[in-house]
């Protein structure tokens, strides 16, 4: 095992974060960042997801055939999801509403593929399920972190609470209705990689080529 | 599991924990384990939450019929509320009340429109329901002094994933819409989820159905029909198909096959 424990928790968070290096989950990291409460209720559940995936299907590494692993590993995902939409459904109603079809397609949230396949099929269970649930939180930490920009500037509250009185509730503030649509998660995200790349350019990835002053013959 | 395999397995069990993965057997019993585990786990948590998901979905639809209604407030106290309404269970086809033969308070015409004995298979049916049932649940609302305020009738119909479940509140002549919203969809959260968006669902407000030739002519569509403003709610941006399902539903439940003999009889001033 060459990384402790505790890197496997901390390492996804911003070294090795699967939104903004590896850019997975974005699909939903758009559609769910539009208020805090939903970006956390779905941080949760992804991470609830990934951990529990991760951690069961390297309980049976060893028995999983090679041939129907990714099969396997579905089913254990998918029941897990389904898990999470049930409770959601009973207990907390409203935000099940909002979050929709999303919760659904936790299952073909390729971070949570991703650490079954590249990590939970190679390493035992409890290093399985911390990098599970590391990689969850690096996911939600990214999805607070929208959240937290577009709602606060998008709807001038925050978990719901205004903190920015908006003009139409008679307040001074003008909501800048474009963070409530899905397309400026996709500015935010850019911008958070773009701060990861600059914090620690070892993130910056190699270009694939260059543009070269050539002299004319 | 074992992490490790032992040189000599012991017992039928440990040899089959050891044998290789890939064989033919064992891909076949592993898929079946795994199907049966996952499945019941999936089936306990299913009928065990039940309960729970059928109050939280019966509080919303009631929440949905007093904000239709616009007699919601946050903290409201819903089951009080809703005692407000009279529930009726209407046949569609004559528009009357059969209260004795259904109780209203338990009839569920959603599970009746899959009842061979309560609804009929559509031939015609621009809404995407398939059937449709024969009787539905209408709810009244009363002022004070007892007169007629509004009514509240159920429709739903396809949208683009999905079908819309919703309730549309009309004044107590049976043609100005007072409001449109859906309680139960699929739609695309930022497109076609939009008809949930209040300032969307404000433009219902004022409508009317029906002209006084007494054509049915409300719309949802891109531009103004000829009929007029009055007619004319605007259609979502990006959500055409959703739009179109919204269109075709309220005109297929406001139509002759819907609430159309109710409405008459609304009009006429039997309730």
């Amino acid at each position: 095992m060459s990384q402790t424990k505790r890197e496997m928790l901390v390492d996804p968070l911003v070294d090795n974060n699967p939104i903004t290096l590896q850019v997975l989950g974005i699909c939903s990291a758009l559609a769910v960042t539009s208020s805090l409460q939903v970006s956390f209720v779905m941080a949760l559940a992804v991470t609830f997801v990934t951990s529990f995936s991760s951690f069961f299907i390297s309980c049976l590494r060893n028995q999983i055939p090679g041939s129907i692993r990714i099969i396997v590993q579905m089913v254990i995902i998918a029941s897990l999801v389904i898990l999470v939409d049930q409770v959601l459904k009973a207990y907390a109603f409203e935000i099940s509403k909002t979050l929709s079809v999303f919760v659904g397609l936790i299952i073909t949230n390729c971070i949570v593929m991703g650490r079954a396949e590249a990590f939970a099929m190679k390493n035992p269970p409890v290093a399985s399920f911390i990098d599970g649930l590391g990689n969850g939180m690096g996911y939600g930490l990214i999805l607070l972190l929208v959240g937290f920009i577009r709602e606060l500037f998008g709807n001038g509250s925050l978990f719901g609470v205004t903190i920015l009185q908006t003009v139409n509730n008679g307040g001074w503030y003008v909501p800048n209705g474009m963070l409530l649509l899905p397309p400026s998660a996709f500015f935010i995200i850019g911008l958070i990689i773009w701060a990861f790349r600059t914090w620690k350019p070892n993130q910056v990835e190699e270009r694939e080529y260059k543009i070269q002053q050539v002299e004319a013959h | 599991m074992s992490d490790t395999q032992s040189p000599e397995p012991k017992g039928a069990i440990a040899k089959f924990l050891a044998a290789s993965p890939d064989s033919v057997g064992k891909t076949i019993f592993i898929a079946v384990a795994v199907c049966l585990v996952a499945s019941m786990v999936v089936s306990a948590a299913a009928v065990s939450l039940r309960p729970v998901q059928e109050a939280n979905a019966l509080k919303d639809k009631q929440i949905n019929v007093l904000q239709v209604a616009g007699v919601y407030e946050p903290g409201t106290d819903v089951s009080e509320a809703f005692a407000a309404f009279e529930p009726h269970v209407v046949e569609l086809s004559t528009g009357e009340f059969v209260d004795d033969q259904f109780d209203p308070a338990t009839f569920d015409d959603l599970a009746a429109a899959s009842d061979p004995e309560l609804s009929v298979a559509l031939d015609d049916d621009p809404a995407g329901i398939g059937r449709k049932a024969l009787y539905r649940v209408v709810y009244l609302l009363r002022d004070e002094s007892g007169e007629l305020d509004k009514v509240i009738l159920p429709l739903h119909g396809y949208g683009l994933w999905s079908t819309l479940y919703g309730f549309i509140a009309l004044e107590n002549n049976g043609n100005d819409i007072y409001g449109l919203q859906f309680y139960q969809h699929g739609e695309t959260p930022g497109l076609g989820a939009e008809v949930d968006n209040p300032r969307w669902k404000a433009l219902w407000n004022g409508k009317k159905l029906r002209d006084d030739a007494g054509d049915l002519q409300i719309t949802v569509s891109k531009s103004q029909p000829a009929a007029g403003p009055d007619f004319y709610v605007d259609a979502l941006a990006g959500a055409t198909l959703t739009s179109v399902g919204v269109d075709n539903l309220v005109k297929f439940w406001m139509g002759d096959a819907g609430f159309a003999p109710f409405l008459a009889k609304l009009q006429a001033g039997d309730f």
